[in-house]
């Protein structure tokens, strides 16, 4: 066996440390000064204020870092997809090996080009009606089968779920899982709601996934999902992301909703709006047979009224002839009483005003033999005259002897 | 796509024999069969409500493009 002499010795041999340090010797010294421009990707600013993130194009890719000194002097906070020019220098990151730019100053060079391509993308699709109001579909009315397109261990299946299961919906879930980001997502996502099409069970479907950044959305700006969406013969709500999302999936969809678990309380709300309006028809139900009954029993006992009427009338009148006589004979008893008090009014001055009286007080009347009429004076009087004389008690006979004239007129005894 | 669930034809009903009470037209005999058929969709309503049931399914799609159902695991 012959030990094979290597073509290098010991002392060609470096260390990576020298290495990467020679390297970083000579991109320093020869690269004091760039301008570059390219699109900002993977943009991070951590609490330490500095701005890290990379400049793209078609081609390549650069590592920048722009410290606090340099980025507080920035009047706008750069964007991914921002078409930038940068002014720095370069560098090695020795710990990891790595190119980056140490950039000065940075500012924006128009739009990035892959909003741009969205901007154009979006034109496109509207032009083709995808977006219109019209087409959208009302959800339906009764739910029982959500079709939800998302990924199989994200936090979207999770959120809706949880959801169904906090709100006691009796709904039943039907998960296609796709990949909701990176190569390929789009046309995995795409397939999923054709395929949940295909199966036809679904009666709503969910298409979205958990919050990230416009990257890791960026498969639900992409065209094939938007066709998908608008082929789909089931309704879609598209729940992408958070709040301030905004993908052509969520253009196109039926219905759009801020986050995943919204989009399982919008069907949960159609569900209960359903129970409500069910229970609503049977209260109208029993409300109008009611009414019905009452109006019957009215009917019959109005009927039954009327039968009974003949008979009551002489029952009334027999009433009435009672009531009228027993009014007339209290009348007549109150008539007689007030006669009988007359009567007795009457009598007693009858009696005070009685000749019998004043006989008894010594008086006596006096008449001609014969005659009922009482004198008053001697005027006719002549002597020898027969009288009668009634006492109080009694009578006697008289004869005139003597007369004896009155004093004037005008003076009477009594 | 618009399959006619045994749920929305009772729910139909039911919304016709409401309107047909409510509008008044109906004999006193014809209310009584309007009501006795609302009652009937009613039930049928509400027990379609309650007996849809909770469940999670995966739909799977395999190699040859075939589609199948099973239990989802969290």
């Amino acid at each position: 066996m012959s030990i094979e002499t290597p073509d290098w010795t010991r002392s060609d041999v470096l260390s990576v440390s020298r290495l990467v340090s020679l390297l970083q010797d000579v991109v320093e010294e020869n690269f004091v000064d760039v301008l570059v421009s390219g699109e900002v990707v993977n943009f991070a600013t951590p609490a330490s204020g500095h701005y890290y993130f990379a400049l793209k194009d078609e081609g390549a890719q650069l590592r920048a870092v722009m410290f606090r000194v340099q980025n507080r002097l920035l009047p706008f906070l750069p964007e991914n997809g921002m078409n930038v020019v940068c002014r720095g220098r370069l560098s090695v990151y020795t710990r990891r090996g790595e190119l980056q730019m140490l950039v000065d100053h940075l500012e924006p060079l128009g739009v990035g080009s892959q909003q741009i391509a969205l901007e154009q993308l979006k034109k496109r699709l509207a032009s083709e009606g995808l977006f219109a109001g019209e087409r959208k579909r009302p959800l339906p009315a009764f739910p029982r089968t959500i079709g939800v397109v998302t990924s199989g261990t994200g936090a979207a299946i999770h959120d809706i779920l949880n959801v169904l299961r906090r709100r006691g919906a009796g709904l039943r879930v039907l998960l296609r899982p796709v990949r909701v980001q990176g190569d390929g997502a789009a046309l995995e996502i795409a397939e999923g709601i054709a395929d949940l099409n295909r199966q036809g069970e679904a009666d709503v479907l969910i298409v979205g996934r958990g919050g990230g950044s416009m990257e890791d959305l960026w498969a639900f700006n992409e065209e094939p999902v938007a066709r998908a969406i608008f082929a789909s013969g089931i309704p879609v709500i598209s729940a992408v992301g958070h709040e301030v999302d905004v993908t052509i999936a969520d253009l196109v969809a039926d219905l759009r909703a801020p986050t995943p678990s919204a989009a399982a309380e919008l069907v949960v709300k159609e569900r209960r709006e359903l129970e409500g309006h069910v229970d609503h028809l049977v209260l109208r139900l029993s409300g109008q047979m009611k009414a019905r009954l009452t109006l019957l029993r009215e009917r019959v006992e109005g009927l039954f009224r009327r039968l009974r009427a003949p008979v009551g009338d002489l029952l009334r009148q027999e009433q009435r002839v009672e009531e009228l006589s027993r009014r007339a004979k209290l009348a007549i008893r109150v008539r007689l009483e007030a006669s009988a008090s007359r009567l007795a009014l009457f009598a007693g001055r009858l009696e005070a005003l009685s000749p019998l009286r004043t006989l008894s007080r010594g008086y006596a009347i006096v008449t001609r033999e014969e005659e009922s009429t009482p004198l008053r004076e001697t005027a006719r009087l002549a002597c020898g005259d027969r009288l009668a004389i009634r006492f109080a008690r009694g009578e006697a006979r008289a004869v005139v002897e003597e007369i004896i004239a009155a004093p004037a007129k005008g003076k009477t005894l009594d | 796509m618009n399959k006619e669930y045994p749920f929305e034809t009772a729910l139909r009903s039911l919304e016709t024999v409401v309107a047909r009470l409510e509008s008044g037209e109906l004999s006193l005999e014809e209310s009584l069969t309007c009501f006795e058929e609302g009652v009937r969709c009613a039930a049928r309503c509400q027990e379609q409500l309650k007996a849809v049931e909770a469940k999670v399914e995966v739909l799977l799609k395999q190699q040859d493009g075939t589609l199948t159902v099973e239990n989802f695991r969290e």
